[in-house]
Protein backbone atom coordinates (compact mmCIF):
# COMPACT_ATOMS: atom_id res chain seq x y z
CA UNK A 1 0.00 0.00 0.00
CA UNK A 2 2.82 2.45 0.78
CA UNK A 3 4.16 1.66 -2.68
CA UNK A 4 0.89 2.70 -4.24
CA UNK A 5 0.84 5.89 -2.17
CA UNK A 6 4.44 6.75 -3.02
CA UNK A 7 3.53 6.36 -6.69
CA UNK A 8 0.48 8.57 -6.26
CA UNK A 9 2.61 11.25 -4.64
CA UNK A 10 4.65 11.65 -7.82
CA UNK A 11 3.30 13.98 -10.47
CA UNK A 12 3.18 11.11 -12.95
CA UNK A 13 1.32 8.88 -10.46
CA UNK A 14 -1.52 11.40 -10.22
CA UNK A 15 -1.51 11.64 -14.01
CA UNK A 16 -1.84 7.86 -14.25
CA UNK A 17 -4.88 8.04 -11.97
CA UNK A 18 -6.32 10.69 -14.31
CA UNK A 19 -5.62 8.45 -17.30
CA UNK A 20 -7.00 5.18 -15.90
CA UNK A 21 -10.15 6.77 -14.47
CA UNK A 22 -10.48 8.69 -17.73
CA UNK A 23 -10.28 5.45 -19.70
CA UNK A 24 -13.10 4.02 -17.58
CA UNK A 25 -15.07 7.16 -18.39
CA UNK A 26 -14.38 6.90 -22.13
CA UNK A 27 -15.57 3.29 -22.18
CA UNK A 28 -18.69 4.24 -20.27
CA UNK A 29 -19.70 7.22 -22.41
CA UNK A 30 -19.27 5.23 -25.63
CA UNK A 31 -21.38 2.33 -24.30
CA UNK A 32 -23.92 4.75 -22.84
CA UNK A 33 -24.35 6.53 -26.17
CA UNK A 34 -24.70 3.28 -28.13
CA UNK A 35 -27.36 2.14 -25.66
CA UNK A 36 -29.22 5.45 -25.86
CA UNK A 37 -29.21 5.51 -29.65
CA UNK A 38 -31.64 2.58 -29.47
CA UNK A 39 -34.24 5.30 -29.00
CA UNK A 40 -34.37 5.41 -32.80
CA UNK A 41 -35.51 1.76 -32.82
CA UNK A 42 -38.68 2.79 -31.01
CA UNK A 43 -40.04 2.97 -27.49
CA UNK A 44 -40.23 -0.78 -27.00
CA UNK A 45 -36.56 -1.38 -27.85
CA UNK A 46 -35.30 1.37 -25.53
CA UNK A 47 -37.57 0.40 -22.65
CA UNK A 48 -36.60 -3.25 -23.03
CA UNK A 49 -32.91 -2.26 -22.92
CA UNK A 50 -33.54 -0.16 -19.79
CA UNK A 51 -35.38 -3.06 -18.14
CA UNK A 52 -32.46 -5.35 -19.03
CA UNK A 53 -29.95 -2.99 -17.35
CA UNK A 54 -32.16 -2.86 -14.24
CA UNK A 55 -32.43 -6.66 -14.18
CA UNK A 56 -28.65 -7.12 -13.80
CA UNK A 57 -28.99 -6.43 -10.06
CA UNK A 58 -25.66 -6.70 -8.25
CA UNK A 59 -23.71 -6.19 -11.46
CA UNK A 60 -25.41 -2.83 -11.93
CA UNK A 61 -24.41 -1.84 -8.40
CA UNK A 62 -20.79 -2.85 -9.05
CA UNK A 63 -20.71 -0.83 -12.28
CA UNK A 64 -22.19 2.19 -10.55
CA UNK A 65 -19.68 1.99 -7.68
CA UNK A 66 -16.77 1.69 -10.14
CA UNK A 67 -18.01 4.66 -12.17
CA UNK A 68 -18.64 6.81 -9.12
CA UNK A 69 -15.20 5.96 -7.69
CA UNK A 70 -13.57 6.75 -11.03
CA UNK A 71 -15.31 10.15 -11.22
CA UNK A 72 -14.32 11.02 -7.64
CA UNK A 73 -10.68 9.99 -8.11
CA UNK A 74 -10.55 11.84 -11.45
CA UNK A 75 -11.75 15.02 -9.76
CA UNK A 76 -9.48 14.72 -6.71
CA UNK A 77 -6.38 14.16 -8.87
CA UNK A 78 -7.39 16.99 -11.23
CA UNK A 79 -7.80 19.44 -8.35
CA UNK A 80 -4.46 18.47 -6.79
CA UNK A 81 -2.64 18.72 -10.12
CA UNK A 82 -4.24 22.07 -10.92
CA UNK A 83 -3.25 23.53 -7.55
CA UNK A 84 0.37 22.39 -8.10
CA UNK A 85 0.36 23.80 -11.63
CA UNK A 86 -0.89 27.19 -10.48
CA UNK A 87 1.84 27.29 -7.80
CA UNK A 88 4.48 26.59 -10.39
CA UNK A 89 3.81 29.88 -12.20
CA UNK A 90 2.93 32.57 -9.65
CA UNK A 91 4.03 35.41 -11.97
CA UNK A 92 2.12 35.19 -15.23
CA UNK A 93 3.44 36.32 -18.59
CA UNK A 94 2.51 39.81 -19.77
CA UNK A 95 2.27 38.39 -23.27
CA UNK A 96 1.91 34.67 -23.99
CA UNK A 97 1.26 32.88 -27.26
CA UNK A 98 0.06 29.33 -27.73
CA UNK A 99 1.87 27.56 -30.54
CA UNK A 100 0.90 23.92 -30.56
CA UNK A 101 -1.65 23.32 -27.80
CA UNK A 102 -5.22 22.73 -28.96
CA UNK A 103 -8.32 24.58 -27.80
CA UNK A 104 -9.55 21.26 -26.37
CA UNK A 105 -6.41 20.80 -24.26
CA UNK A 106 -6.62 24.32 -22.84
CA UNK A 107 -10.27 23.96 -21.82
CA UNK A 108 -10.05 20.58 -20.03
CA UNK A 109 -10.55 22.12 -16.57
CA UNK A 110 -13.53 24.26 -17.55
CA UNK A 111 -15.10 21.48 -19.63
CA UNK A 112 -14.56 19.07 -16.77
CA UNK A 113 -16.40 21.41 -14.41
CA UNK A 114 -19.34 21.70 -16.83
CA UNK A 115 -19.40 17.89 -17.06
CA UNK A 116 -19.51 17.58 -13.27
CA UNK A 117 -22.56 19.86 -13.11
CA UNK A 118 -24.05 17.92 -16.01
CA UNK A 119 -23.54 14.51 -14.38
CA UNK A 120 -25.32 15.66 -11.21
CA UNK A 121 -28.22 17.11 -13.20
CA UNK A 122 -28.38 14.16 -15.58
CA UNK A 123 -28.74 11.62 -12.75
CA UNK A 124 -31.44 13.74 -11.06
CA UNK A 125 -33.08 14.21 -14.45
CA UNK A 126 -33.35 10.72 -15.93
CA UNK A 127 -32.28 8.26 -13.20
CA UNK A 128 -34.08 9.66 -10.16
CA UNK A 129 -36.62 11.89 -11.94
CA UNK A 130 -36.39 14.75 -9.46
CA UNK A 131 -34.58 17.43 -11.44
CA UNK A 132 -35.96 20.95 -11.84
CA UNK A 133 -37.36 21.19 -15.36
CA UNK A 134 -37.42 17.42 -15.57
CA UNK A 135 -39.90 15.19 -17.46
CA UNK A 136 -43.56 15.29 -16.33
CA UNK A 137 -44.86 12.69 -15.71
CA UNK A 138 -41.75 10.66 -14.79
CA UNK A 139 -42.23 6.89 -15.14
CA UNK A 140 -39.28 4.62 -14.24
CA UNK A 141 -40.63 1.95 -16.56
CA UNK A 142 -41.03 4.19 -19.58
CA UNK A 143 -37.56 5.58 -20.24
CA UNK A 144 -38.55 6.48 -23.80
CA UNK A 145 -41.27 8.89 -22.69
CA UNK A 146 -39.05 10.32 -19.94
CA UNK A 147 -36.46 11.21 -22.58
CA UNK A 148 -39.01 12.76 -24.93
CA UNK A 149 -40.82 14.76 -22.20
CA UNK A 150 -37.43 15.73 -20.73
CA UNK A 151 -36.05 17.14 -23.96
CA UNK A 152 -39.25 18.98 -24.87
CA UNK A 153 -37.98 21.57 -22.39
CA UNK A 154 -35.85 23.82 -24.65
CA UNK A 155 -33.56 25.10 -21.85
CA UNK A 156 -32.82 21.59 -20.62
CA UNK A 157 -32.01 20.50 -24.17
CA UNK A 158 -29.72 23.48 -24.70
CA UNK A 159 -27.87 22.64 -21.47
CA UNK A 160 -27.48 19.05 -22.67
CA UNK A 161 -26.10 20.22 -26.01
CA UNK A 162 -23.63 22.55 -24.26
CA UNK A 163 -22.57 19.71 -21.95
CA UNK A 164 -22.09 17.39 -24.94
CA UNK A 165 -19.89 20.04 -26.57
CA UNK A 166 -17.81 20.00 -23.38
CA UNK A 167 -17.77 16.18 -23.48
CA UNK A 168 -16.67 16.09 -27.12
CA UNK A 169 -13.84 18.56 -26.47
CA UNK A 170 -12.83 16.72 -23.28
CA UNK A 171 -12.55 13.48 -25.28
CA UNK A 172 -10.84 15.11 -28.26
CA UNK A 173 -7.87 15.84 -25.99
CA UNK A 174 -8.39 13.26 -23.25
CA UNK A 175 -8.42 10.08 -25.30
CA UNK A 176 -5.04 10.88 -26.88
CA UNK A 177 -3.71 12.36 -23.65
CA UNK A 178 -4.44 9.25 -21.58
CA UNK A 179 -2.39 7.04 -23.86
CA UNK A 180 0.45 9.58 -23.77
CA UNK A 181 0.31 9.63 -19.97
CA UNK A 182 0.30 5.85 -19.68
CA UNK A 183 3.36 5.77 -21.94
CA UNK A 184 1.44 3.91 -24.65
CA UNK A 185 2.45 6.29 -27.42
CA UNK A 186 5.32 6.79 -29.80
CA UNK A 187 6.06 8.30 -33.19
CA UNK A 188 4.21 5.52 -35.03
CA UNK A 189 0.95 5.66 -33.05
CA UNK A 190 0.80 9.37 -32.31
CA UNK A 191 -1.13 10.44 -35.43
CA UNK A 192 -3.52 7.49 -35.11
CA UNK A 193 -4.23 8.26 -31.45
CA UNK A 194 -4.71 11.98 -32.15
CA UNK A 195 -7.21 11.17 -34.90
CA UNK A 196 -8.97 8.52 -32.82
CA UNK A 197 -9.44 11.05 -30.00
CA UNK A 198 -10.85 13.64 -32.39
CA UNK A 199 -13.10 11.02 -34.00
CA UNK A 200 -14.43 9.71 -30.68
CA UNK A 201 -15.04 13.26 -29.44
CA UNK A 202 -16.89 14.21 -32.62
CA UNK A 203 -19.02 11.05 -32.69
CA UNK A 204 -19.97 11.39 -29.03
CA UNK A 205 -20.97 15.00 -29.58
CA UNK A 206 -23.03 14.33 -32.72
CA UNK A 207 -24.58 11.06 -31.54
CA UNK A 208 -25.67 12.43 -28.19
CA UNK A 209 -27.03 15.80 -29.36
CA UNK A 210 -29.05 14.07 -32.06
CA UNK A 211 -31.52 12.89 -29.39
CA UNK A 212 -32.57 16.28 -27.91
CA UNK A 213 -32.60 17.75 -31.44
CA UNK A 214 -34.81 14.91 -32.70
CA UNK A 215 -37.21 15.57 -29.83
CA UNK A 216 -37.23 19.35 -30.35
CA UNK A 217 -37.98 19.08 -34.08
CA UNK A 218 -40.75 16.56 -33.34
CA UNK A 219 -39.09 13.53 -34.90
CA UNK A 220 -39.35 11.62 -31.62
CA UNK A 221 -42.76 11.85 -29.99
CA UNK A 222 -44.22 10.45 -26.77
CA UNK A 223 -45.95 7.08 -27.05
CA UNK A 224 -49.20 6.08 -25.38
CA UNK A 225 -48.58 3.25 -22.99
CA UNK B 1 14.62 49.74 -38.63
CA UNK B 2 12.96 50.97 -35.45
CA UNK B 3 11.40 48.80 -32.75
CA UNK B 4 9.46 49.45 -29.58
CA UNK B 5 10.80 47.14 -26.87
CA UNK B 6 8.93 46.22 -23.70
CA UNK B 7 11.40 44.55 -21.35
CA UNK B 8 10.84 43.02 -17.91
CA UNK B 9 12.99 44.84 -15.35
CA UNK B 10 13.41 43.32 -11.90
CA UNK B 11 16.23 43.98 -9.43
CA UNK B 12 16.19 40.54 -7.80
CA UNK B 13 13.95 37.65 -6.75
CA UNK B 14 12.69 39.54 -3.69
CA UNK B 15 11.47 42.69 -5.44
CA UNK B 16 8.55 43.01 -7.81
CA UNK B 17 9.34 43.58 -11.46
CA UNK B 18 7.61 45.53 -14.21
CA UNK B 19 7.67 46.03 -17.95
CA UNK B 20 9.67 49.06 -19.11
CA UNK B 21 9.47 50.42 -22.67
CA UNK B 22 12.52 51.35 -24.75
CA UNK B 23 12.94 52.66 -28.27
CA UNK B 24 15.48 50.78 -30.38
CA UNK B 25 16.10 53.14 -33.27
CA UNK B 26 19.22 51.69 -34.87
CA UNK B 27 18.36 48.05 -35.54
CA UNK B 28 19.87 46.29 -38.55
CA UNK B 29 18.05 43.23 -39.93
CA UNK B 30 21.43 41.45 -39.92
CA UNK B 31 21.82 41.75 -36.15
CA UNK B 32 21.10 38.79 -33.94
CA UNK B 33 18.53 39.38 -31.23
CA UNK B 34 21.27 39.48 -28.60
CA UNK B 35 23.30 42.00 -30.62
CA UNK B 36 20.21 44.19 -30.73
CA UNK B 37 20.11 44.01 -26.91
CA UNK B 38 23.88 44.72 -26.77
CA UNK B 39 23.30 47.93 -28.72
CA UNK B 40 20.41 48.87 -26.42
CA UNK B 41 22.59 48.19 -23.37
CA UNK B 42 25.43 50.33 -24.76
CA UNK B 43 22.96 53.19 -25.19
CA UNK B 44 21.71 52.68 -21.62
CA UNK B 45 25.27 52.62 -20.25
CA UNK B 46 26.17 55.79 -22.19
CA UNK B 47 23.14 57.51 -20.69
CA UNK B 48 24.17 56.29 -17.23
CA UNK B 49 21.21 53.91 -16.95
CA UNK B 50 21.24 50.35 -15.69
CA UNK B 51 21.76 47.91 -18.60
CA UNK B 52 19.35 45.00 -19.09
CA UNK B 53 20.75 41.81 -17.52
CA UNK B 54 20.39 38.70 -19.66
CA UNK B 55 22.13 35.32 -19.88
CA UNK B 56 24.21 34.48 -22.94
CA UNK B 57 27.33 32.50 -23.61
CA UNK B 58 28.15 30.60 -26.81
CA UNK B 59 25.92 32.64 -29.13
CA UNK B 60 25.78 29.71 -31.53
CA UNK B 61 22.81 27.78 -30.20
CA UNK B 62 24.52 25.06 -28.18
CA UNK B 63 24.89 26.32 -24.62
CA UNK B 64 21.25 27.05 -23.79
CA UNK B 65 22.01 30.21 -21.80
CA UNK B 66 20.04 32.86 -23.73
CA UNK B 67 16.74 32.49 -21.92
CA UNK B 68 14.08 35.00 -22.87
CA UNK B 69 10.44 34.84 -23.84
CA UNK B 70 9.99 37.01 -26.93
CA UNK B 71 6.43 38.05 -27.77
CA UNK B 72 5.09 35.16 -25.68
CA UNK B 73 7.28 32.41 -27.17
CA UNK B 74 10.50 31.15 -25.55
CA UNK B 75 13.47 31.96 -27.83
CA UNK B 76 11.12 33.94 -30.10
CA UNK B 77 8.97 33.22 -33.12
CA UNK B 78 11.39 31.11 -35.18
CA UNK B 79 11.16 27.37 -34.56
CA UNK B 80 14.13 25.24 -33.60
CA UNK B 81 16.38 28.19 -32.74
CA UNK B 82 17.72 29.75 -29.60
CA UNK B 83 17.48 33.50 -28.99
CA UNK B 84 21.08 33.99 -30.12
CA UNK B 85 20.26 32.36 -33.48
CA UNK B 86 17.23 34.59 -33.97
CA UNK B 87 17.92 37.51 -36.28
CA UNK B 88 16.21 40.85 -36.49
CA UNK B 89 15.08 40.09 -40.05
CA UNK B 90 12.35 38.05 -38.31
CA UNK B 91 10.83 41.40 -37.24
CA UNK B 92 9.35 44.32 -39.17
CA UNK B 93 10.03 48.03 -38.81
CA UNK B 94 7.76 49.46 -36.14
CA UNK B 95 7.12 46.12 -34.39
CA UNK B 96 6.48 46.03 -30.67
CA UNK B 97 8.57 43.35 -29.00
CA UNK B 98 7.81 42.00 -25.50
CA UNK B 99 10.81 40.44 -23.75
CA UNK B 100 10.27 38.53 -20.50
CA UNK B 101 12.25 36.06 -18.40
CA UNK B 102 11.40 32.35 -18.08
CA UNK B 103 8.55 32.39 -15.59
CA UNK B 104 8.38 29.51 -13.13
CA UNK B 105 8.51 29.23 -9.35
CA UNK B 106 11.64 27.00 -9.49
CA UNK B 107 13.39 29.62 -11.71
CA UNK B 108 13.82 32.66 -9.41
CA UNK B 109 14.77 35.86 -11.22
CA UNK B 110 18.38 36.86 -10.58
CA UNK B 111 17.98 40.18 -12.37
CA UNK B 112 15.79 41.32 -15.27
CA UNK B 113 15.86 38.48 -17.83
CA UNK B 114 18.41 36.29 -16.05
CA UNK B 115 16.91 33.46 -13.99
CA UNK B 116 18.48 30.80 -11.78
CA UNK B 117 18.10 27.43 -13.50
CA UNK B 118 20.03 25.39 -10.92
CA UNK B 119 16.85 23.34 -10.39
CA UNK B 120 17.55 21.65 -13.73
CA UNK B 121 21.10 20.83 -12.63
CA UNK B 122 19.74 19.24 -9.46
CA UNK B 123 17.41 17.05 -11.54
CA UNK B 124 20.41 15.85 -13.57
CA UNK B 125 22.41 15.25 -10.38
CA UNK B 126 19.55 13.17 -8.97
CA UNK B 127 19.97 10.83 -11.92
CA UNK B 128 23.26 9.66 -10.49
CA UNK B 129 26.08 7.86 -12.27
CA UNK B 130 26.20 5.06 -14.79
CA UNK B 131 28.14 1.87 -14.14
CA UNK B 132 31.24 1.78 -16.30
CA UNK B 133 34.30 -0.40 -16.13
CA UNK B 134 37.35 1.73 -15.33
CA UNK B 135 40.72 0.95 -16.81
CA UNK B 136 41.61 0.75 -20.46
CA UNK B 137 39.13 2.41 -22.82
CA UNK B 138 36.84 -0.13 -24.48
CA UNK B 139 37.08 -0.80 -28.20
CA UNK B 140 34.83 1.32 -30.35
CA UNK B 141 31.47 -0.33 -31.12
CA UNK B 142 32.20 -3.11 -28.63
CA UNK B 143 28.62 -2.83 -27.38
CA UNK B 144 26.17 -3.40 -30.22
CA UNK B 145 23.44 -0.74 -30.33
CA UNK B 146 20.76 -0.67 -33.01
CA UNK B 147 20.96 2.36 -35.32
CA UNK B 148 17.37 3.41 -34.52
CA UNK B 149 18.05 3.27 -30.78
CA UNK B 150 21.28 5.25 -30.97
CA UNK B 151 19.55 7.84 -33.19
CA UNK B 152 16.71 8.13 -30.68
CA UNK B 153 19.14 8.46 -27.77
CA UNK B 154 20.96 11.20 -29.69
CA UNK B 155 17.67 13.02 -30.29
CA UNK B 156 17.12 13.06 -26.51
CA UNK B 157 20.74 13.96 -25.81
CA UNK B 158 20.38 17.05 -28.04
CA UNK B 159 18.75 18.77 -25.02
CA UNK B 160 20.84 21.82 -24.08
CA UNK B 161 19.02 22.31 -20.79
CA UNK B 162 17.86 25.83 -21.66
CA UNK B 163 14.51 25.46 -19.87
CA UNK B 164 12.40 26.74 -22.78
CA UNK B 165 10.07 23.76 -22.21
CA UNK B 166 9.35 24.97 -18.68
CA UNK B 167 8.90 28.55 -19.88
CA UNK B 168 6.50 27.48 -22.64
CA UNK B 169 4.44 25.09 -20.52
CA UNK B 170 1.23 26.68 -19.20
CA UNK B 171 1.82 24.52 -16.09
CA UNK B 172 5.51 25.37 -15.69
CA UNK B 173 6.34 21.69 -16.03
CA UNK B 174 9.85 20.36 -16.60
CA UNK B 175 8.65 17.04 -18.02
CA UNK B 176 10.26 17.46 -21.45
CA UNK B 177 13.64 18.37 -19.95
CA UNK B 178 13.53 15.51 -17.43
CA UNK B 179 12.24 13.08 -20.07
CA UNK B 180 15.13 13.95 -22.40
CA UNK B 181 17.69 13.52 -19.64
CA UNK B 182 16.16 10.22 -18.45
CA UNK B 183 15.74 8.88 -21.97
CA UNK B 184 19.15 9.43 -23.48
CA UNK B 185 20.63 7.14 -20.83
CA UNK B 186 17.68 4.77 -20.36
CA UNK B 187 17.64 3.97 -24.08
CA UNK B 188 21.23 2.75 -24.13
CA UNK B 189 22.82 -0.40 -22.69
CA UNK B 190 25.29 1.76 -20.75
CA UNK B 191 22.37 3.27 -18.83
CA UNK B 192 20.52 -0.02 -18.35
CA UNK B 193 21.69 -1.10 -14.84
CA UNK B 194 20.43 2.08 -13.12
CA UNK B 195 17.42 2.57 -15.39
CA UNK B 196 14.70 2.23 -12.73
CA UNK B 197 16.43 4.19 -9.98
CA UNK B 198 17.34 6.95 -12.43
CA UNK B 199 13.77 7.64 -13.51
CA UNK B 200 12.39 7.36 -9.96
CA UNK B 201 14.99 9.75 -8.52
CA UNK B 202 14.85 12.29 -11.34
CA UNK B 203 11.06 12.48 -11.28
CA UNK B 204 11.15 12.81 -7.47
CA UNK B 205 13.65 15.69 -7.75
CA UNK B 206 11.58 17.32 -10.52
CA UNK B 207 8.53 17.23 -8.24
CA UNK B 208 10.51 18.43 -5.22
CA UNK B 209 11.75 21.49 -7.14
CA UNK B 210 8.13 22.60 -7.53
CA UNK B 211 7.71 22.25 -11.28
CA UNK B 212 4.14 21.79 -12.51
CA UNK B 213 2.63 18.67 -14.03
CA UNK B 214 2.27 17.65 -17.63
CA UNK B 215 -1.20 18.04 -19.14
CA UNK B 216 0.01 17.13 -22.62
CA UNK B 217 -0.40 20.59 -24.15
CA UNK B 218 2.71 19.94 -26.31
CA UNK B 219 3.74 23.61 -26.06
CA UNK B 220 7.16 22.39 -24.87
CA UNK B 221 8.08 20.55 -28.05
CA UNK B 222 7.02 23.57 -30.11
CA UNK B 223 9.34 25.81 -28.07
CA UNK B 224 12.28 23.41 -27.83
CA UNK B 225 15.23 24.81 -29.83
CA UNK B 226 16.41 21.23 -30.34
CA UNK B 227 12.94 19.98 -31.40
CA UNK B 228 12.80 17.28 -28.74
CA UNK B 229 9.54 15.36 -29.09
CA UNK B 230 7.00 14.71 -26.35
CA UNK B 231 7.32 11.05 -27.28
CA UNK B 232 10.14 11.09 -24.71
CA UNK B 233 7.60 12.15 -22.09
CA UNK B 234 5.54 9.07 -22.98
CA UNK B 235 8.71 7.03 -22.66
CA UNK B 236 9.53 8.51 -19.25
CA UNK B 237 5.98 7.78 -18.05
CA UNK B 238 6.40 4.20 -19.28
CA UNK B 239 9.79 3.89 -17.55
CA UNK B 240 8.45 5.30 -14.27
CA UNK B 241 5.37 3.05 -14.21
CA UNK B 242 7.56 0.00 -14.92
CA UNK B 243 10.16 1.06 -12.34
CA UNK B 244 7.50 1.54 -9.67
CA UNK B 245 6.07 -1.91 -10.43
CA UNK B 246 9.51 -3.53 -10.25
CA UNK B 247 10.24 -1.63 -7.03
CA UNK B 248 7.21 -3.46 -5.63
CA UNK B 249 8.71 -6.79 -6.69
CA UNK B 250 11.77 -6.13 -4.57
CA UNK B 251 9.81 -4.85 -1.59
CA UNK B 252 10.23 -8.17 0.27
CA UNK B 253 14.02 -8.15 0.14
CA UNK B 254 14.69 -5.18 2.39
CA UNK B 255 15.94 -1.94 0.91
CA UNK B 256 15.19 -1.41 -2.74
CA UNK B 257 17.80 1.26 -3.50
CA UNK B 258 21.03 0.49 -5.29
CA UNK B 259 19.40 -1.09 -8.39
Amino acid sequence: MTGVLSFYRTSIGKKVVMAVTGLIGVGFVIGHMLGNLQIYLGAEALNKYAAFLKSTGELLIVVRVVLLTAVILHIIAAVQLTIENRKSRPQRYVKKQHVESTFASRTMRYGGFILLLFIVYHILHFTIGKAPGGPQPFDVHNVYNNVVYGFQNLWVSLFYILAMLALGLHMAHGVWSLFQTLGLNNRRFNRLLRNAALGIGTLLFLGNISIPIAVLVGFLEPVAK
Amino acid sequence: MKLKLHIWRQDNAKTAGKMVSYDANHVSPDMSFLEMLDVLNQELITKGDDPVAFDHDCREGICGACSMVINGIPHGPQRATTTCQLHMRSFKDGDEVYIEPWRAEPFPVIKDLAVDRAALDRIIAAGGFISVGTGAPPDGNAIPIAKEISDLAMDAAACIGCGACVAACPNGSAMLFTAAKVSHLNLLPQGEPEKDQRVINMVAQMDAEGFGNCTNYAECQAACPKEISIQFIAKMNRDLIRAKLREGNNAGSGKTGGA
